[in-house]
């Protein structure tokens, strides 16, 4: 039970991890329909601008909650930046070209970026001493103590927030509603007034400083960041967006969640060499028996 | 011919500026480095900055300041599809002379080993992209996993001759229905996903495989890989200066004096024979029923279904008969290398298969070539840039795509074509 409740604990935390960089896939996928490949490397990038404002900053923090603010903030600024360049190099030029265009394009994109960070930063390891160190240790029971580190609740707090506020810009104001416009028929919404490219760019924003807030919390949590770390957490963040159901922003935190824990237990109760490939056997199972995912809506067929 | 925009160029130019900049300051401007103790300290390249910024504005200066020369003088149908029109009649002349070269380039002067070699590996990405055709180009079925079956083929083969001790030819096939049989295995139970659900899964199960072949150590001894895997002989004939006793050797039997580039050149003859094989079966069975319902469904899904064709069992054959070129490909590079570890599979090889398939124009079989040469030979070429090979790579991808969203090869004409008068014109 103790053990249990542990890896619930740490599943949950990297389950808001995996969530946010899904909300990225998920939304550029509602709004243009295609794969963003190179999120996972915005996340990357979000996670080296959180360390070098650290270092900056450091090593003395002073007073802590007004410095995390501040590099939530930085990072999110300049990565926001990368979301926006991204979009409007490789993707743009190709929006309404041929289906695959955008795919082999973000592909590419991705290839570079992972090299230039490579190249920009070196390829060793960045290890960042403990920002938020300590926390509760909640119950111990058969030896075995049930920790929850302040961090952890950090990023639950964080997370809850972001998705609330999401769920809200989506849903009242004009923003989310044009977006959800486009979503629909962005021929239609261009007709009636709605500035089309700027929606578009704004979801990239928005989905790029969602992934510079998972790099903030892998950096929290973890405390070390590669260039190549982009690539499976981008991967395992696309497969919950497709969990959950691509195009939905429930799903894609859903999927997340499912995504962490699937991995925290297996890891736990079974191998941990194992662990990505459980949760790639989860996503084919659900896919089978339900081809859109978990919340997503079935497609219809037009002939 | 529209003036030049003075102040519209200066504005965008700006822009494009202050955006590298805000791209540069972080990522390029502050290098994290170790300062000891397991801590990081900053080292600031201002410069660096500068120079991006500078690079940018210019670039884009020069852009704005020649856009409406160029718009001026676009001509209507692009120079390189122009060029290609002008080719097409010839087509099968220089099909031929490329084949013809293919068989007599290891005996030019100036075919070093390296030439051979690099030609060799092009010619792995070339049958890979044609089998890969099949499932992309011909079935429109989107797999970003292929490479899981290049490593099954790897694997069987390396097993099959360490173990079993059986010859290359003996394995070829084994190792082809054993990918192709894997396949179906991964085929049946996805392929009733569309599009992008497909890829998904398809890349899921390519990081399956590689992840199986590292943590199943007793059979595939994990990251170490599998080594000793014997080298293919001339229908049993050695190539090795000193064969043991009682087996004639290659250059004894050919009473040839004993050189090293022999068994280059034999593998080379070996995958071009090997990708000659997968183009030919794919224009031929383009021709057949499976053929033509493939592209019918890559279509049309909906219409071929309501005219009678199995989308499951039609999209599984496509599945199968790509992998097991793959497989056969495979195979080949295992007994190549006579080494095979997971490092060979990963997710970046299936991207450059797939990119070879798409940046030739998908369903062009002389595209992937083209696309081979620049996405294979070039990079190698410059490989002493060892640092930023892959960085050119991937924006060269991005830039390819852009000027040309559907691929170099675009223009093919369709492959069941009624004739004039008597149907619609196609």
């Amino acid at each position: 039970m103790e053990y249990f409740t542990q890896q619930l604990i740490n599943g949950l935390t990297l389950g808001g991890i995996y969530g946010l960089i899904a909300i990225g896939y998920t939304m550029v996928y509602g709004i243009i329909g295609m794969i963003n490949f190179a999120h996972g490397e915005i996340y990357m990038i979000g996670a080296f601008c959180v360390i070098i404002t650290l270092v900056i900053l450091g090593p003395d923090y002073g007073f802590l909650p007004v410095i995390l603010i501040v590099v939530l903030l930085v990072s999110m600024l300049f990565t926001a930046v990368y979301g926006w360049t991204v979009e409007r190099v490789a993707y743009r030029p190709l929006r309404g070209s041929f289906r695959l265009a955008p795919l082999i394009s973000a592909i590419g994109m991705s290839i570079a970026m992972q090299n230039y960070v490579q190249i920009a930063q070196g390829a060793r390891i960045k290890p960042v001493q403990p920002v938020i160190p300590g926390g509760w240790q909640l119950w111990e029971a058969n030896d075995f103590a049930v920790q929850l580190s302040y961090v952890q609740l950090f990023i639950w707090v964080l997370t809850l927030g972001l998705m609330t506020a999401f769920a809200l810009l989506i849903a009242r104001t004009a923003l989310g509603r044009s977006q959800r416009a486009c979503e629909q028929d962005r021929t239609m919404a261009g007709l009636l007034g709605i500035n089309v490219d700027r929606t578009i760019s704004l979801t990239f924003i928005m989905g790029a400083s969602m992934a510079a807030v998972a790099g903030f919390m892998h950096v929290m949590a973890y405390g070390v960041i590669d260039f190549y770390i982009g690539f499976l957490a981008g991967l395992k963040a696309f497969t919950a967006a497709v969990l959950g159901g691509i195009g939905s922003l429930p799903g894609a935190m859903l999927g997340g969640l499912l995504i962490g824990m699937i991995e925290a237990f297996w890891s736990a109760y079974f191998s941990v060499e194992y662990k990505d490939i459980a949760a790639f056997g989860i996503l084919v199972l659900v896919l089978i028996f339900r081809p859109t995912g978990l919340l997503g809506s079935p497609e219809i067929e037009k002939v | 011919m529209q003036p030049i925009d003075w102040p519209g160029a200066l504005r965008e130019s700006v822009i494009a500026g202050v955006v590298t900049l805000a791209l540069a300051v972080p990522i390029l401007g502050m290098e994290t480095v170790d300062a000891g103790g397991g801590t990081l300290g900053i080292n600031q390249r201002w410069w660096l900055v500068g120079v991006a910024v500078l690079v940018v504005f210019l670039g884009r200066m020069a852009m704005a300041l020649t856009r409406p020369a160029r718009q001026a003088y676009r001509p209507e149908v692009p120079l390189f599809d122009q060029a290609i029109d002008y080719i097409t009649p010839y087509g099968k002349f220089l099909a031929a002379a490329g084949i013809i070269f293919a068989f007599v380039m290891p005996f030019m002067p100036f075919a070093n080993r390296y030439v051979v070699d690099v030609a060799t590996l092009m010619l792995i990405y070339v049958m890979l992209g044609w089998g890969l055709n099949i499932v992309v180009g011909l079935a429109g079925l989107l797999d970003l996993g292929y490479v899981a079956f290049y490593a099954v083929g790897s694997y069987s083969y390396a097993l099959l001759a360490i173990h079993f001790d059986l010859s290359f030819w003996v394995c070829l096939p084994l190792a082809g229905a054993l990918s192709a049989f894997f396949g179906v295995l991964l085929g049946f139970p996805v392929l009733r996903l569309r599009g992008d659900y497909l890829a998904i899964v398809t890349l899921g199960f390519g990081e399956m495989v590689r992840l199986i072949l590292i943590n199943w150590y007793d059979v595939t001894k994990g990251p170490d890989g599998l080594s000793g895997i014997p080298r293919p002989s001339f229908f049993g004939l050695p190539f090795k200066r000193r064969p043991p006793e009682g087996v004639e050797s290659f250059h004894q039997f050919f009473d040839m004096d004993y050189s090293s580039m022999h068994r280059i050149i034999f593998l080379y003859f070996l995958i071009l024979i090997l990708a000659l094989i997968t183009n030919f079966f794919t224009v031929r069975i383009r021709r057949l029923p499976v053929g033509r319902a493939w592209e019918a469904l890559r279509e049309d899904e909906t219409a071929s279904r309501s005219l009678g064709i199995n989308p499951t069992n039609t999209k599984l054959t496509a599945f199968a008969i790509g992998a097991m070129f793959a497989g056969f490909a495979g195979s080949f590079f295992a007994t190549r290398q006579g080494f095979v570890s997971p490092e060979s599979f990963v997710f970046i090889e299936s991207a450059v298969i797939l990119a070879i398939v798409v940046l030739g124009g998908m369903g062009s079989q002389i595209g992937v070539v083209i696309a081979a040469f620049f996405l294979i030979v070039v990079p190698e070429l410059i490989r002493e840039l060892e640092l930023y090979r892959m960085l050119a790579f991937g924006a060269g991808m991005v830039l390819i795509m852009i000027w040309r969203p559907r691929g170099l090869i675009s223009r093919r004409s369709p492959t069941v074509l009624l004739g004039r008068g008597n149907g619609a014109e196609l």
